[in-house]
C-alpha cells in the first residue's frame, strides 16, 4: 500500500520538541565567532528632513565598536525598487540622511560587542529630524498636496487596468455600490526577522537569515550591493513562520552583510517585536469600491471592483498584489461582465508586502461581500444568489473574463457540502427564533465560496528544482529549492521518495535553504511547494528508477523492460524472479546515483472551497464570537491529510483574525499605534473555535500528483465568511455592511447608525 | 551580581548584570536556546519556562529574581533515555506544531495547565493557553494535543511529578 | 528589548525594604512580580536606578480572616488569591477577579500589592477592591497607616504612597458567600486589559478604565440606594466619568459599556 494519502506524523518534530529548533538568532556557528551585535536606529518621525545624526555619545558608550551612518555607505547605491512601471526616482537609502519616509526608516546602525550594550548605545544616537507633513491615509495621498518623492510627481505610484465604461451597468435592475476597506494587518510570524553575515578569507560572504527563499535573497542582495552572486552564500536555518512577509530579501539583510565587510567582523542582528511591527512589510491594505448589478431574480450581470492599494513608503511586493486581486476579481462566479482597476499609492507608513493569500483574499472578500449585499438588496438568501451565479462544474480549463484559466472546479458541490455539513436550514431556523425572541445574543451565518490561484510564481514560470541522491548505505538525500518554515516538507517529500523507492522515511534527508548546495529554487510561497517542489521530487524519483533500471539491467544482463521496482528491498528485480534484486545502494556503491531535475507545471492551479461561519453577536455590546467554522477546501489530491489539515487550521485562524480583530493603526502624524503584541491584537486560542473540516478532492491535471496549493486557502475562505456572518447577525436591525475588523465598537456603532437611519433612537437598555 | 539556580537539574552560579532577563540568562549564559523570545511584552508566551513549579514568562523575569530557584526548560523535559515527555509527545502525534517557534513555551504552558487542571475541557485548554500565541496552527491541534496528553493520564502520572514539581 | 541598568537590592524584611527606599529615594522602585514594572522598564518608559525586590518577603504572603475582615498580604500572588479557600468563602468577588488578571503565567508572578500600588486604572483587582471598600495598610519609617482605597489613587499611575512607604496589607470586609456580586470585564482577547470592567457588590459599583483612576459609579449607587431598578440605576453609570478615546474604544463606547456592564454586573449580583 502506498504511503501517499496517509496521516504520517512529522519527522521534523522530535528535534523541535526536545531540543528546540535552530533559528537564526540561535545559531552557534564557527563562522560567527566574535560577531558584533547590530542595533538599528530608526526614525521616530514619519516624514521629515534629517538635519543631523550625532553619534558621538553612542561611540563613547561601553562596548560600542562603530556607529554606521549614511556617510559610511557612500560606496553603495541606494536601493532601486525594481518595478519597471514605477518611477525610477523612488529609491530607498540604506541609512537615511535626507528624507525619512516612515516611522522605522533606518538611520544608523550601532555595533557592539554585547547585545545589551547595543540597546543602550542606540538610545544615545541623537537624530535631529525636521518634520514634514505626513501623508498617512490614502485619501490624503491621492490629493498629492504633499508628495513623498517629488521627482515622481505623485503619490500614485502605479495604475493597473482601465476606467469602468459608463454604460457598464446598463440594463441592470439593481445595482449596489459599497466602499470596502480590506485593512492593513501584520503577518506577525512569531520569529521576528534576523540575519547574520560573515565574510570568509575567500572573499565570499555567508548570510544567514530568516526567510522563505534563500535563492531569491541571494539574487536580490547581489543586485543591491553590486557584487557577483557567486560571492554570496545565503543560508536559511529553521524559520519561525513567514506567511508571505519573509518573501524576498529585507534591506536589513544586505545592510548587515555590507557592514560586516566594512568593520571586518561578522555581524548579527535580531530585531525585537516593536521593530518587527514597523520594519517588516505589512499585508493587505486595500481600499475598494465594489459595484454589483443584476436582476431582481438574483442573476448578476456585471461586477466591478476599483482598488486603491496602500504601498507604504517604498515600493515592495505590495505594489504588484492588486494584479492578483484583479485577476481573481470574479472568483467562482459566471458574471457576464467584469471590470477591475487598481491604483497603488505611497504613504508615510511601513511598506506593504505579501501576507497569506497576497492579493487573492482581497478579491474574495470583495466579491463575497458584494454577493451578500446584492442578496440583501433583493431580499434573497445569499446561498440562493450564489447558486444562481456559480460557474457550473468543469473538468476542462475555464477562462474567466479577467483572463485566468481555472484548471478544474466544482463550486456548487463545495457550497452544497458545506451547507449540508453545517445544517444550514436548521441554523436559519435558530437564527429566526432568536430574532423572534429578541435575544441579546443573535446568530449570524456567513458563507463564502472561493477560488484562488496557487503556484503562480509571479509569471516567472511554474517550475522547481529537485536533486535526489542515493547513498552507498541505502539512505537518500533530497535537495529542494522550496523552503519550509513549518509546512512539513521533510515529511512530505520523504513520503514521495518512499512511495517510489521504498526507502524508509528515516533514511531520507531533506535539505533546503542553502544556495551553495541548491543554487536555483523558488522558495516556499504562493502555496507552491507540493505542487511544484513535491512534483519535482516525485519526478526525480521516477527518473532515478529509470537510471537505476539501465544500470541494473546491465548487471542482471536483463532487458530493462523486464525489471520491476522492488520497494521491500529498495531496488530493482527481474519480473517474476524473487531474490534477483539489485539494490539502489549497490548501484550507488559502483557509481554516483543522483538525479538533478526540474519539474515545470507550466501553469498555476486553482484550489477552491466554501466556508460557513456561525457567529454569535451580543447586540448590546456589539461583540462577535465565532462559534463554528465549517470548511470545504479542495486542493486536489491530498498527500498527507495531517499536514493539509494543519495548513487549513492555521489559515482559518489568520482569516478569522482579520475579520474580527487584527488591524495595523497609525495616528494622524503617522505614528504607529500597534507596535507591540500588547496593542496589536494577534488572535489567541480563546477567540477561536475548533474547526469543522469537510473533505473534497478534485484533482488537477496540471501536475502528476494531482495536487493544488493548500497553504493560503483557509485564510482566503474564512475572512469573508466571518465578516458576512457578523453582518448577517445584525442585518435584521438594518445593518448593511461593517468593515473589518468587525470589532465590538464597530458593530455597536453600525447598529446605532442603522437605528438612526430607520428613525428609531436605540437607547441603552 | 551572583545568581545561583538549578536549571534542568543542574545547579550553577553565574555572575550577571542585575538587568539580565531570565530568558537571556537561559539562552546565552546557560546555552539553552530552545526557549524563544517572540514579543518582549509578556504577550506571546514563547519564553514560558517553569520556575519553582510555576509557569512564568522568562522575558519578564530577571535572572536576579530567579536566584535560588529551580528552572525547567523544554530541554529538561526529555527523560535520561531520550524518551519524549508525554506533553511534547502529544504535540507530535496531534501535529500541534508547525514552525516550532511558539512550541517550547506552548509545551511548558500546557504542562502548567495540566498540573492545575488534569482533565480540562476544550474551552479550559483555550483559556489555560490564553497567554501563549501561535501563528501557524490556529490552535486547533494544540488543543487536541493537550486534551490527548490529559487523556493519556499525563497529568496524573508523569507530568507535574518529578522534574517539574512545585 | 531590555531595561537600562539598575542596582538590584533584595530585601530580607519589610524594614530592609523601607530602609533601602529611604536610602535611595526617588530613584528606587519596589519590585515584586514585576509584571507591571518590567514591561515599562523594557520599553524604557520607567528607568529606576534601584530595584528593591520584595517578592521574597514571604511573611507578607497570606490570605487570612482577621475579625470582620479578610487580610491579604501584599506579596500574595494573583494565583494564590484566586485559589485561596478563605478568599473564595469570604470575598468570592476578589478571588474570582484575581483569576482574571492577565494569563496564568502573569498570575503566577503578579502580586496584589504590586497591582494596587501600580495604579493603572485599567486593572481588575483594584476595581474589585474599590467596590469592596478595601483598606490599604502602608508602612513607612514612622510605622503603619491605614488608607481607604477610595482615598488612595490620585491619578494615572499616581497614589498617596510616600516615596519611603510600601504597601504591606490589603483588608476587605468579610462578606461571605451569600452576598451577591458581579464582575464584567470587556476585552477584545481574554488576556487583554479590560476596555472597561465593572465590579458590583453589596450595592456598590466600581469601574475600570473610565477615568484616570478606578472609580465608583456614584450616581448608580445613589439611585440603587433610593430604590431605583437595576436598569434605571445602570443608566447613570457613566455620569461623571471621563474615559479616554484610544484605538481600542472611544469615550462614547466606553460610556456605553459602563452602563451595559453595570447593568449586567448588578443583575448577576442580584441573582445570587
Amino acid at each position: 500500500m502506498s504511503i501517499l494519502g496517509t496521516r504520517v506524523v512529522r519527522k521534523e518534530d522530535p528535534k523541535f520538541l526536545t531540543q528546540g529548533a535552530t533559528y537564526t538568532d540561535d545559531l552557534v556557528d564557527e563562522r560567527l565567532t566574535g560577531a558584533l551585535h547590530a542595533t538599528i536606529v530608526r526614525s521616530q518621525v514619519a516624514h521629515g528632513k534629517v538635519l543631523s545624526v550625532d553619534t558621538s555619545d553612542a561611540l563613547a558608550a561601553p562596548g560600542v565598536v562603530a556607529v554606521i551612518t549614511a556617510a559610511d555607505l557612500k560606496d553603495l547605491s541606494p536601493m532601486p525598487h525594481g518595478f519597471p512601471f514605477i518611477h525610477e526616482s523612488i529609491v530607498h537609502q540604506w541609512l537615511v540622511d535626507d528624507v525619512v519616509q516612515f516611522v522605522g526608516d533606518p538611520v544608523a546602525v550601532v555595533l557592539t560587542e554585547e547585545r545589551y550594550q547595543g540597546e543602550d548605545a542606540a538610545e544615545m544616537v541623537a537624530v535631529d529630524i525636521e518634520p514634514l507633513p505626513a501623508v498617512v491615509t490614502v485619501e490624503d495621498a491621492i490629493k498629492d498636496e504633499t508628495v513623498l518623492f517629488p521627482d515622481a510627481g505623485s503619490n500614485i505610484a502605479a495604475t493597473f487596468g482601465a476606467d469602468r465604461p459608463e454604460d457598464f451597468f446598463e440594463g441592470c435592475e439593481v445595482v449596489v455600490t459599497q466602499p470596502i476597506v480590506n485593512q492593513r494587518v501584520a503577518a506577525a510570524p512569531l520569529e521576528t526577522r534576523a540575519a547574520a553575515a560573515a565574510w570568509g578569507d575567500d572573499g565570499r560572504v555567508t548570510i544567514f537569515c530568516s526567510n522563505q527563499g534563500a535563492q531569491q535573497v541571494k539574487g536580490q542582495i547581489a543586485g543591491w550591493l553590486g557584487i557577483e552572486p557567486e560571492t554570496i552564500r545565503v543560508v536559511t536555518p529553521d524559520v519561525g513562520g513567514g506567511f508571505g512577509a519573509k518573501i524576498g530579501a529585507d534591506p536589513e539583510f544586505a545592510l548587515i552583510a555590507w557592514i560586516a565587510k566594512i568593520v571586518g567582523r561578522p555581524v548579527r542582528w535580531a530585531e525585537n517585536r516593536s521593530e518587527n511591527l514597523v520594519g517588516m512589510v505589512h499585508g493587505r491594505g486595500q481600499h475598494q469600491v465594489v459595484r454589483i448589478g443584476g436582476s431582481k431574480d438574483g442573476k448578476v450581470e456585471a461586477y466591478s471592483i476599483e482598488v486603491i492599494q496602500e504601498g507604504g513608503a517604498y515600493p515592495r511586493i505590495g505594489v504588484v498584489l492588486p494584479n492578483l486581486t484583479m485577476l481573481m476579481a470574479p472568483g467562482v462566479y459566471a458574471f457576464p461582465k467584469v471590470h477591475a482597476k487598481a491604483q497603488v499609492v505611497l504613504t508615510n507608513t511601513t511598506s506593504t508586502g505579501a501576507y497569506r493569500g497576497a492579493g487573492r483574499p482581497e478579491a474574495t472578500a470583495a466579491v463575497e461581500r458584494a454577493i451578500d449585499l446584492f442578496a440583501a438588496e433583493i431580499g434573497m438568501d445569499p446561498a440562493d444568489v450564489r447558486r444562481k451565479n456559480l460557474l457550473p462544474k468543469f473538468t476542462e480549463p475555464h477562462t474567466t473574463p479577467m483572463g485566468a484559466t481555472y484548471d478544474s472546479g466544482d463550486y456548487q458541490a463545495a457550497l452544497d457540502k458545506v451547507l449540508d455539513a453545517a445544517g444550514y436550514a436548521d441554523l436559519r431556523k435558530e437564527q429566526q427564533a432568536r430574532r423572534d425572541r429578541g435575544d441579546v445574543k443573535q446568530l449570524g451565518l456567513g458563507m463564502s465560496v472561493y477560488v484562488e490561484i496557487t503556484g503562480a510564481d509571479n509569471g516567472a514560470g511554474a517550475l522547481e528544482h529537485a536533486k535526489l541522491e542515493i547513498h552507498k548505505d541505502g539512505s537518500a538525500t533530497v535537495l529542494t529549492g522550496t523552503s519550509p518554515h513549518g509546512q512539513g516538507h521533510d515529511t512530505a517529500y520523504s513520503m514521495l521518495v518512499n512511495d517510489q523507492l521504498g526507502i524508509p522515511m528515516d533514511k531520507i534527508t531533506v535539505i533546503h535553504g542553502d544556495t551553495d548546495l541548491i543554487p536555483a529554487g523558488g522558495g516556499t510561497m504562493g502555496s507552491r511547494s507540493l505542487q511544484q517542489g513535491g512534483a519535482a521530487v516525485h519526478k526525480a524519483a521516477i527518473e532515478l528508477i529509470e537510471e537505476a533500471r539501465k544500470r541494473a539491467a546491465d548487471i542482471l544482463e536483463a532487458n530493462p523492460e523486464d525489471l520491476v521496482i522492488d520497494k521491500a528491498n529498495m531496488g530493482l528485480s527481474v519480473k517474476g524472479t524473487p531474490g534477483s534484486t539489485v539494490s539502489f545502494a549497490s548501484l550507488a556503491e559502483k557509481e554516483e546515483l543522483m538525479i538533478d531535475t526540474i519539474f515545470d507545471a507550466g501553469v498555476p492551479t486553482f484550489p477552491f472551497g466554501a466556508h460557513l461561519a456561525v457567529v454569535e453577536v451580543d447586540v448590546e455590546s456589539g461583540k462577535a464570537h465565532v462559534q463554528r467554522l465549517i470548511a470545504v477546501d479542495d486542493a486536489g489530491t491530498i498527500l498527507n491529510p495531517l499536514l493539509a489539515e494543519g495548513q487549513r487550521h492555521g489559515g482559518y485562524a489568520q482569516g478569522v483574525a482579520q475579520a474580527l480583530l487584527e488591524e495595523i493603526l497609525y495616528d494622524p502624524d503617522g505614528n504607529p499605534l500597534t507596535s507591540t503584541l500588547a496593542d496589536y491584537p494577534f488572535v489567541s486560542a480563546t477567540e477561536l473555535p475548533s474547526f469543522e473540516l469537510v473533505e473534497m478532492e478534485t484533482v488537477t491535471p496540471v501536475n502528476p500528483l494531482g495536487a493544488k496549493g493548500i497553504g493560503e486557502a483557509g485564510t482566503i475562505g474564512s475572512t469573508p465568511a466571518v465578516q458576512n456572518a457578523v453582518v448577517d447577525a445584525v442585518s435584521y436591525l438594518g445593518v448593511r455592511h461593517i468593515d473589518m475588523p468587525t470589532s465590538a465598537m464597530r458593530v455597536w456603532k453600525a447598529i446605532n447608525q442603522a437605528g438612526n437611519n430607520a428613525g428609531t433612537d436605540r437607547k441603552d437598555s | 551580581m551572583q545568581v545561583s539556580m538549578t536549571v534542568n537539574g543542574q545547579s550553577r552560579t553565574d555572575d550577571v548584570e542585575p538587568r539580565l532577563l531570565l530568558v537571556h540568562y537561559l539562552r546565552e549564559v546557560v546555552g539553552l536556546r530552545a526557549t524563544n523570545i517572540g514579543c518582549d511584552t509578556t504577550s506571546c508566551g514563547a519564553c514560558t519556562v517553569i520556575v519553582d513549579g510555576l509557569t512564568v514568562k522568562s522575558c519578564t523575569v530577571l535572572a536576579a529574581q530567579a536566584d535560588g530557584s529551580e528552572v525547567t526548560t523544554l530541554e529538561g523535559l526529555s527523560g535520561k533515555d531520550g524518551a519524549m515527555h508525554p506533553v511534547p509527545a502529544a504535540f507530535h502525534s496531534e501535529h500541534g506544531l508547525q514552525c516550532g517557534f511558539c512550541t517550547p513555551g506552548m509545551v511548558m504552558a500546557s504542562i502548567g495547565l495540566l498540573k492545575d487542571n488534569p482533565h480540562p475541557t476544550d474551552r479550559e485548554v483555550r483559556e489555560g493557553l490564553e497567554g501563549n500565541l501561535c501563528r501557524c496552527t490556529g490552535y486547533h491541534n494544540i488543543v487536541k494535543a493537550v486534551l490527548k496528553a490529559a487523556e493519556a493520564g499525563a497529568a496524573a502520572g508523569t507530568v507535574g511529578a518529578s522534574e517539574v514539581s512545585a | 528589548m531590555i531595561p537600562s541598568n539598575f542596582e538590584f537590592v533584595r530585601a530580607g524584611s519589610v524594614d530592609e525594604a523601607l530602609s533601602a527606599l529611604t536610602e535611595h529615594g526617588d530613584e528606587a522602585k519596589l519590585i515584586a512580580g514585576g509584571h507591571s514594572l518590567l514591561p515599562l522598564m523594557k520599553l524604557r518608559l520607567a528607568v529606576p536606578g534601584v530595584l528593591i525586590d520584595v517578592a521574597r518577603l514571604t511573611d507578607l504572603s497570606y490570605v487570612k480572616v482577621d475579625g470582620d475582615e479578610v487580610a491579604i498580604g501584599a506579596t500574595t500572588r494573583h494565583f494564590e488569591l484566586n485559589t485561596s479557600q478563605v478568599a473564595k468563602d469570604e470575598v468570592p468577588l476578589l478571588a474570582h477577579v484575581a483569576g482574571l488578571v492577565g494569563d496564568p503565567q502573569v498570575r503566577h508572578r503578579g502580586t496584589i500589592g504590586g497591582t494596587v500600588a501600580h495604579a493603572d486604572s485599567a486593572s481588575d483587582v483594584p476595581t474589585a477592591l474599590l467596590a469592596l471598600d478595601a483598606k490599604l495598610i502602608a508602612q513607612g519609617p514612622k510605622g503603619k497607616r491605614e488608607i481607604a482605597i477610595a482615598d488612595f489613587y490620585l491619578g494615572f499611575f499616581e497614589t498617596v504612597l510616600e516615596p519611603d512607604e510600601m504597601l504591606v496589607e490589603v483588608r476587605v470586609p468579610k462578606l461571605g458567600s451569600s452576598v451577591g456580586w458581579g464582575y464584567e470585564k470587556f476585552v477584545r482577547r481574554e488576556n487583554d486589559w479590560p476596555i472597561v470592567a465593572v465590579a458590583a457588590v453589596d450595592g456598590k459599583v466600581a469601574m475600570a478604565n473610565m477615568a484616570g483612576t478606578v472609580i465608583r459609579a456614584s450616581a448608580t449607587e445613589q439611585a440603587l440606594s433610593s430604590g431605583a431598578s437595576i436598569e434605571d440605576a445602570a443608566a447613570s453609570a457613566a455620569e461623571g466619568t471621563s474615559p479616554s478615546s484610544d484605538m481600542h474604544a472611544d469615550a462614547d463606547y466606553r460610556q456605553h459599556l459602563a452602563r451595559l456592564l453595570t447593568k449586567r454586573a448588578l443583575h448577576t449580583a442580584a441573582s445570587a
